[in-house]
């Protein structure tokens, strides 16, 4: 009888234990090699047997990212422009959001179902398009470009997001503000914002990782060293005579860094806010 | 939005479009050009198998992890700490994704010499650069990216099922099998068919993790509509013909979001 209750209650507590640690390797292996690779000499990464652990932990590879003014430049843009869109995109879409959910107009249903669809169009298939408009309008290989084209991206999901976020606050509390006498733009950022703030970190972390994350348009509408962003600074490092994997491992964490720090920050709110818009949206 | 993609259907219907100043109007040509290519049909298939193969292992790991994170025979640290962790691959960016899975998979590299040493492989396995293997060792690079975002969304609704319903459930006599089955199931499907729709539009348009670990090859071993497109305007400048088969993407990916956005609205 004993033996019996333990079969039934240990071994399913054993076999998900056993699946978490399985799905932790899955999970962490190859995170944990890039972090290690980028800490090893380049001599070292395929020596055999493998080993996890360098033998002789070194900086040369970071060392040699941080002292080409190059290779630093790539960060400063993936920064610049990430952080511009994501100040921009969140303006728009606090008050894009605040009309949706606060108002109701002629072709509201069209205009969301529009901005769902949005979401869902291949980049590839703007790309042609917006190289051709921005070599038009003489905006080639700058910033602007890969500003604006961005925000086209980034809006639908920030729009989203927010209006989720907003729809799960109620209306009373910004019609306070009105009966008070205030006007509807006090009651959004007296009210609305401070209230909202969970929604609108949530929102501003994904638009910063869509951001940073970028490559497509990166790769096409920018061609000078000046102008290029991390992902595309790694894939050129890629494409050089012989591999340097430590350099390239280096410069992979640096760029997952911002992510994973916003991330761990902003986790609680992501969590919350991600799934407060895609739910109601 | 709306200006670019009347542009790139404009674009589809000329001859040499953006290169020279008076392309020409000449209907469908494109099209025809671009399906009696073969590669581009190879494509299409490669594109629906990465993207079924994708979506079928994003959720069923998606939904294992979520259901062994959700469980109560787990210490709740514990559950908090794997938590964060099962996430990190989906804060990486393709690219990098696209650079580790290199280096893992490198001939000479650490899952080779795990293969080899257990005696599984005997002889160091081409994984990328192998019209044999390529296609799969792409696609398992994406399953491990991209699990993530069905665990934290099944996380979420496993939260939201009501305790009362396994309750009511247990003094009827149903066994956690039945209790899976019959409200576990049910209960999540609607967020599994967001998801899953959803996931299924992005990952047909795939470019930066095919681009950076094969670029489409061994002899098209790889290629997928997106890197098929790309070469086709940025290698060979023939503008016009990619804008007709970015125009088959982009009505493959439109067809998939009426059927995603039929769905938002029934919920």
């Amino acid at each position: 009888m004993a033996k019996r209750s333990l079969s039934k209650t240990v071994l399913p507590t054993v076999l998900t234990y056993l699946g978490l640690a399985v799905g932790l390797v899955f999970a962490g292996f190859p995170i944990l090699w890039m972090f290690f690779t980028s800490l090893k000499s380049n001599t070292e990464i395929f020596a055999l047997p493998p080993r996890l652990l360098p033998g002789q932990f070194t900086m040369i590879a970071y060392r040699s990212i941080f002292d080409d003014p190059t290779k630093v430049r790539f960060f400063l843009n993936s920064y610049l422009v990430a952080g511009v869109v994501t100040v921009l995109t969140v303006l728009i879409a606090i008050l894009t959001a605040y009309g949706f959910s606060r108002y109701s107009f002629w072709g509201k249903n069209a205009l969301n179902v529009f901005i769902i669809s949005t979401q869902t169009v291949p980049p590839i298939t703007l790309l042609i398009p917006y190289f051709g408009m921005v070599v038009t309008f003489g905006i080639f290989d700058s910033y602007f470009a890969l500003i604006l084209t961005y925000m086209v991206f980034t809006l639908p999901y920030a729009i989203l997001l927010m209006t989720g976020y907003l729809n799960t606050l109620p209306k009373e509390m910004d019609e306070a503000v009105l009966v008070d006498g205030g006007s509807s733009w006090s009651a959004l950022w007296r009210v609305i914002v401070p209230l909202s703030l969970p929604g609108i970190v949530a929102t501003a972390v994904y638009t910063f990782l869509l951001a940073w994350n970028e490559f497509l348009f990166a790769l096409t509408l920018t061609k000078s060293m000046e102008m290029r962003t991390v992902p595309i600074g790694i894939e050129l490092l890629m494409g050089q005579h012989a591999f340097e994997w430590n350099e390239m491992m280096a410069m992979s964490v640096l760029g997952s860094l911002p992510l994973l720090v916003l991330y761990l920050i902003a986790q609680r709110y992501f969590l919350a806010g991600m799934t407060a818009g895609s739910v109601k949206s | 939005m709306l200006f670019p993609m009347i542009a790139v259907l404009r674009y589809s219907l000329l001859d040499g479009a953006i290169m020279k100043p008076n392309a020409a109007f000449v209907g469908l040509e494109n099209y025809q050009t671009i399906f009696s290519d073969p590669v581009f049909w190879q494509a299409v298939g490669q594109t629906l198998y990465f993207t079924i193969m994708s979506v079928v292992f994003h959720l069923l790991i998606g939904l294992a992890f979520a259901l062994m994170l959700n469980s109560d025979r787990i210490d709740p640290k514990i559950r908090s700490v794997l938590r964060v962790l099962y996430i990190l691959p989906w804060l990486f960016t393709a690219v990098i994704i696209a650079i580790i899975w290199r280096l893992l998979l490198d001939p000479n590299g650490v899952i080779n010499g795990v293969l080899i040493a257990l005696h599984i492989v005997n002889f160091k396995v081409e994984w990328f650069s192998s019209t044999k293997t390529a296609l799969n060792a792409l696609t398992f690079a994406n399953i491990w990216a991209g699990y993530p975002l069905y665990m934290v969304s099944l996380l979420a609704g496993l939260q939201g099922i009501s305790r009362d319903l396994y309750e009511a459930a247990g003094i009827d006599g149903a066994n956690e099998l039945q209790k899976f089955r019959y409200i576990t199931i049910p209960q999540l499907m609607p967020i599994m068919i967001s998801i899953a729709l959803l996931d299924f539009i992005w990952t047909m348009q795939v470019f930066p993790l095919v681009w950076m670990t094969t670029g489409g090859g061994p002899i098209y071993a790889t290629e997928v509509l997106s890197t098929y497109t790309y070469k086709l305007a940025f290698s060979r400048y023939q503008f016009s013909l990619a804008a007709a088969s970015a125009i088959c993407i982009l009505i493959m990916s439109m067809s998939v979001t009426y059927f995603y956005i039929k769905h938002q609205k029934a919920r």
